[in-house]
Order: C-alpha cells, then sequence, then structure tokens
C-alpha cells in the first residue's frame, strides 16, 4: 500500500509539473484567444475574475479588425511576401544545394558552413545599411523592399536543409539518367528533383515562417500604413488614440499566429535536425 | 549540310553542362551572389558608415577614424546598454536552458496528451515574435494586469499599489528577461529532447547495472554525449537574444530611462529614428566580436562532430 500511495504521489507531482510548463508556454496564448471575445465591458473591469467570460464572448473586435482597419491587407501583404521569397529562394537554394551536395573535397564543406553560418547574421547588424540599399533601390516604404532582403537569411538555411537532403541521395541515380543521355543538370531535373518533394515543402515552410516572424527589417524599412506585413501592422498600427484597444489586438495577433503555429509544429523534426547539422539521426 | 554544322554546337553546349567542374560553381553562384551583395556589401558599409559622420541631415561620408566608437564608449547610455544586453542573454540562456532540460525530461516520458503538451509547449517560439510579445504587453498592462489580479487575488500584493511592470526600472528588467527566456526555452525542450532520444537505450541500461544513479546517468553519461547539440542552440539562442531588439522595442521602447536598452534598440534609436547613421552603426558593431566568438565556437562543434 505505502508504495501505491508514494507511485500516486509521484505521479501527481510529475503531471503539475508538466500542467506547470505547459501553463508557463501557453497562457499568453489563451489569454489572447480569451480576449478576442470579450466584450469591452468584460476585458475593462477589475472586479470579476478575468480567466473567463463574465458576459457572453462577442465577436465585435474580429468584425472590427475585418471591417474598419487595415488588417486584410497587411494579411495580404504578408502572403505576398511569403510567396515571392519562398520562389526567389526555391530558385537559388535548390541548385546550390545539389551543387554542394555533389561537390568533391574540402572545399565544398567549407562553402556549405560558410554559407549556413551567414544564417547567424542578425538584422540588427545590417539594418542600417539595408535601409540605405533599399532606398537606392528605390524601395522604400515598399513592401517590395522586404522581397529583397528576406531571402538574406532564407537562403542560406535552406541552402544547408537541401544539401543535407542531396547528400542522402544516392549518386547512382542521376548518374544512370547521365549515361542515358542526360546532362548533369538534366538529371538534376528530371531525377532527383522528384525524389525531393518532402525536402521541397519542408523549405517552402520554412522559409514561410521565417519571413513570418522577421519584425526588425519590416520596421525599419516599411512606415506606410499599407505596405505593411502583418506582423508589423498589427504591432505598429492598431494601437488607437485610446486604451481600450486590447480586443482587436489580441485578435489580430491570434489570427496571424495559428497557421505560422501550426506549421512549425508540423515540421518541428525537420527544422531542429536542419540545425543541429543532421547530428541527430 | 546543316547537320554536320549543327553538331559541333551541340556537342559544346553538352560539353558545357556536362562539366561538373563548371556546372558546379555555375549552380552555386546565384546564392553566392546573393549573399556577397545583400550581405557583405551592407556589412562593409556598416564599417564605413561607422567611421564616418554620415547622418540623414547631412549625408557626407568625411572620414572621422574612430571618434564614433570613443563617442559611443564614452556614453553613459551606451555602457548601461551593454550591461543591459549582457544581463538579458544570459539571464534568459540560463532561464531557458534549466526550463529547457526540465520540460525535455518531463516530455520523454510517454503519458496521455503528450503530443498536445509538447504542440503547446512549443508555441512560445514557433509564433512571430512581435505578436507573442503583445500578449505579454497586454499581460504587463499598468492597470488591467493578469499577473497582478492574480497576485491581488492571492494577498501576495496590495491591489491598491499595483507593481507597474513595464514602468519600474528593477521590474522591466525582469519583464523583459522572461518573456525572452519563455521565447526561448522551447528551444531548449526540443533540443534536449532530441539530444536525449538520440542516447542508445543499452548505453544507459548497462550504466544502471553498473551501479550508475539518476546524477551520475545524467552527468557523466547524457550530458557529455549530447554536448554537442546542446552546444549548437545555445549558440542559436544567444545569438537571437543579444541581437533582438524587437522585444525591448514593443515592450518598453527600452525605458523606463534607458534601464531595459539593448544593443539593437539603441542602434535603432539612434541610427534610425534620429538619423545619426555614423553613431548607429558603430553601436551595432559592436555586435560583431561578439558574433564572430559563437562563430569560431560553431565551426568548432561542427568540425569535430565531422571527424
Amino acid at each position: 500500500m505505502p508504495r501505491f500511495a508514494s507511485k500516486l504521489a509521484g505521479e501527481g507531482s510529475f503531471y503539475t509539473a508538466v500542467v506547470v510548463l505547459v501553463l508557463f508556454a501557453a497562457f499568453p496564448f489563451y489569454w489572447m484567444l480569451i480576449t478576442t471575445f470579450k466584450t469591452d465591458g468584460d476585458l475593462y473591469n477589475l472586479k470579476s475574475v478575468p480567466y473567463w467570460f463574465n458576459t457572453a464572448p462577442t465577436l465585435e473586435h474580429i468584425k472590427y479588425l475585418f471591417e474598419d482597419t487595415l488588417f486584410v491587407q497587411w494579411l495580404s501583404n504578408s502572403a505576398l511576401i511569403g510567396l515571392c521569397v519562398v520562389a526567389i529562394t526555391l530558385v537559388v537554394a535548390l541548385p546550390a544545394g545539389y551543387s554542394l551536395a555533389r561537390m568533391p573535397g574540402r572545399t565544398a564543406e567549407s562553402l556549405g558552413i560558410g554559407i549556413f553560418l551567414t544564417y547567424l547574421v542578425p538584422p540588427t547588424l545590417l539594418f542600417l545599411p539595408l535601409s540605405r540599399v533599399v532606398s537606392i533601390l528605390g524601395l522604400q516604404d515598399s513592401l517590395w523592399s522586404l522581397v529583397v532582403v528576406y531571402p538574406t537569411f532564407t537562403i542560406p538555411f535552406c541552402t544547408w536543409l537541401l544539401m543535407g537532403f542531396f547528400k542522402s541521395v544516392p549518386r547512382e541515380i542521376e548518374e544512370a539518367a547521365i549515361v542515358d543521355g542526360c546532362t548533369v543538370v538534366g538529371a538534376f531535373v528530371k531525377t532527383i528533383l522528384p525524389l525531393s518533394l518532402p525536402a521541397i515543402l519542408t523549405v517552402v515552410i520554412f522559409a514561410f515562417t521565417l519571413t513570418m516572424q522577421e519584425f526588425v527589417y519590416a520596421l525599419t524599412f516599411i512606415s506606410a500604413s499599407d505596405e505593411k506585413p502583418v506582423t508589423l501592422g498589427v504591432a505598429t498600427d492598431l494601437i488607437r488614440g485610446d486604451i481600450f484597444y486590447w480586443g482587436e489586438l489580441m485578435g489580430a495577433a491570434l489570427i496571424a499566429s495559428v497557421p505560422v503555429a501550426i506549421a512549425y509544429n508540423l515540421f518541428l523534426d525537420r527544422f531542429i535536425s536542419g540545425i543541429t547539422g543532421g547530428a541527430v539521426k | 549540310m546543316s547537320a554536320i554544322a549543327a553538331a559541333p554546337r551541340l556537342t559544346r553546349r553538352r560539353l558545357i553542362w556536362d562539366r561538373p567542374e563548371i556546372v558546379g560553381p555555375l549552380l552555386i553562384a546565384p546564392a553566392i551572389l546573393y549573399i556577397v551583395v545583400l550581405v557583405g556589401l551592407p556589412f562593409l558599409l556598416a564599417l564605413y558608415y561607422s567611421v564616418s559622420a554620415y547622418n540623414i541631415f547631412n549625408p557626407s561620408y568625411t572620414f572621422v577614424g574612430l571618434r564614433n566608437f570613443q563617442d559611443v564608449l564614452e556614453s553613459e547610455i551606451f555602457r548601461r546598454t551593454l550591461v543591459n544586453t549582457l544581463v538579458f542573454t544570459i539571464g534568459a540562456q540560463v532561464i531557458g536552458l534549466l526550463l529547457g532540460k526540465i520540460g525535455a525530461m518531463l516530455l520523454m516520458q510517454e503519458f496521455p496528451g503528450r503530443r498536445i503538451a509538447r504542440a503547446l509547449v512549443v508555441l512560445p517560439w514557433a509564433v512571430p515574435v512581435s505578436l507573442a510579445t503583445l500578449a505579454w504587453l497586454w499581460m504587463f498592462d499598468s492597470l488591467y494586469s493578469v499577473i497582478n489580479w492574480t497576485l491581488a487575488a492571492a494577498g501576495l500584493i496590495d491591489p491598491a499599489n499595483r507593481p507597474q511592470w513595464l514602468g519600474r526600472q528593477d521590474l522591466a528588467m525582469i519583464a523583459v528577461t522572461v518573456v525572452h527566456a519563455w521565447r526561448l526555452f522551447p528551444f531548449g525542450v526540443v533540443i534536449f529532447l532530441a539530444g536525449f532520444t538520440s542516447v542508445p537505450k543499452d548505453v544507459l541500461d548497462a550504466a544502471t547495472v553498473d551501479g550508475a544513479g539518476f546524477w551520475r546517468r545524467n552527468y557523466q553519461i547524457i550530458l557529455p554525449m549530447i554536448l554537442p547539440i546542446v552546444l549548437i542552440a545555445l549558440i542559436f539562442g544567444t545569438v537571437f537574444t543579444f541581437t533582438d531588439l524587437s522585444v525591448v522595442y514593443l515592450l518598453t521602447k527600452g525605458g523606463p530611462i534607458n534601464s531595459t536598452q539593448v544593443l539593437g534598440s539603441l542602434a535603432f534609436q539612434v541610427g534610425i529614428l534620429s538619423g545619426d547613421v555614423a553613431h548607429g552603426a558603430a553601436i551595432c558593431l559592436f555586435l560583431f566580436p561578439f558574433l564572430l566568438v559563437a562563430v569560431i565556437v560553431l565551426l568548432r562543434v561542427l568540425r569535430r562532430r565531422e571527424n
């Protein structure tokens, strides 16, 4: 019986620890969710318990967000930026990753690591000169500035991911195609690319989420409201004169976060093996 | 006739596309070009700004030597900023790694709802930083803070005298560190999880049979085996926290009275908002020696693993 009791106590403290951890991680998101659907009267009331609805939930904030703000515009800006960056990343990183995987010798390895290291170069180091470059290109206050700049961090990361993948594809496959009369590039396009769809999908998801998460370049380059991506617009433009804007703000943050969070969770393991360079098998 | 003329041309074209030593560099050239033009050159430009008198009102490239760096180092605000940046980074790493390790040990067990627990724990790191920080901004609200409500309901604080999380210097430091650690620890959890599962079970079983207890198994067997992965995580975590400006920008704008100012936010304020690009660039460049160390450590870890 004492053994049973101690086992029960052990399980109890285990689950308590899990619940505390999950609460710490996820409470801010619960807070976003409940704030979004609370009425203003309920939100700004110090007397009631804030953890749940004290008056019936409302869609008022969501409605305001979609009808009276630029939220939809920001969402579509983000989608446009994401799609263009994904396209640029694929066009540049696919051949680069393949070439690095097949190049003989240590140069390829050093080159690969060198490209990966540029992923560590933070926006904070480059935003001043890049804002100058952006204005030389005539792109200040335009979302196209982000389309040009974001590949600087998606290309290094995705080239690295793809290089790791292509290394795992046996050489014999494209060699057979070359014997059959294909060029090197033709063999790559006809035999390797179709095999790489899972890797390409991973790259698409990651390039997209990385651009969705960026804030510093957007903040630096864009001040025109209707050109902002959603992460920037929500953070800077939804705050109205009075202080009672939290319902809309949290609603916007929640809606923009959900797709990114889902994508991340689905592709998490690949991301980790990318960052650790395949140390984990 | 035409067939004969076409043949050599075809061969030449084929020759180029068939020679890996030409095609290889050709395929990688766009990536390198992109990085050189939009990372390499801007970095040189930053170096140049930092030794010039360039500002947006007077865009001259007059060479002033190291005067900007000297000005920056002499400024009280900058020294405070440097200390803040280090405190936030170290504080967030320590809390993040600790919680990450604990979290991974919990999530390694099989229990009902484990997948959902993992998905929820990963959220802070997955969601765009600016949006997640907004939730904290609301939770730290001066009047309607849910944290204060809870503390007051538990009788821990006086409801009439609620702490102003973002308005008092010491509390603002804590707030920013907590948000950084909160953003970072899921990354730690995931990395430790990946590490733990990579340790072969028979090694652990053998150690247990030989009499190794919980702590010995943890620190003499598991930790050395997963050290490379943990180091990589530490480097990424450190770089992301050290160079971040979004959390500070959204929560406190560096205030109150520069008590939460970090290198990134100060550079933004000086270089963009005040238009003093030269001094802003000098401030940014203080990130560089630190990044260099991170890169060297990372390289050593990667190389050692490959051998």
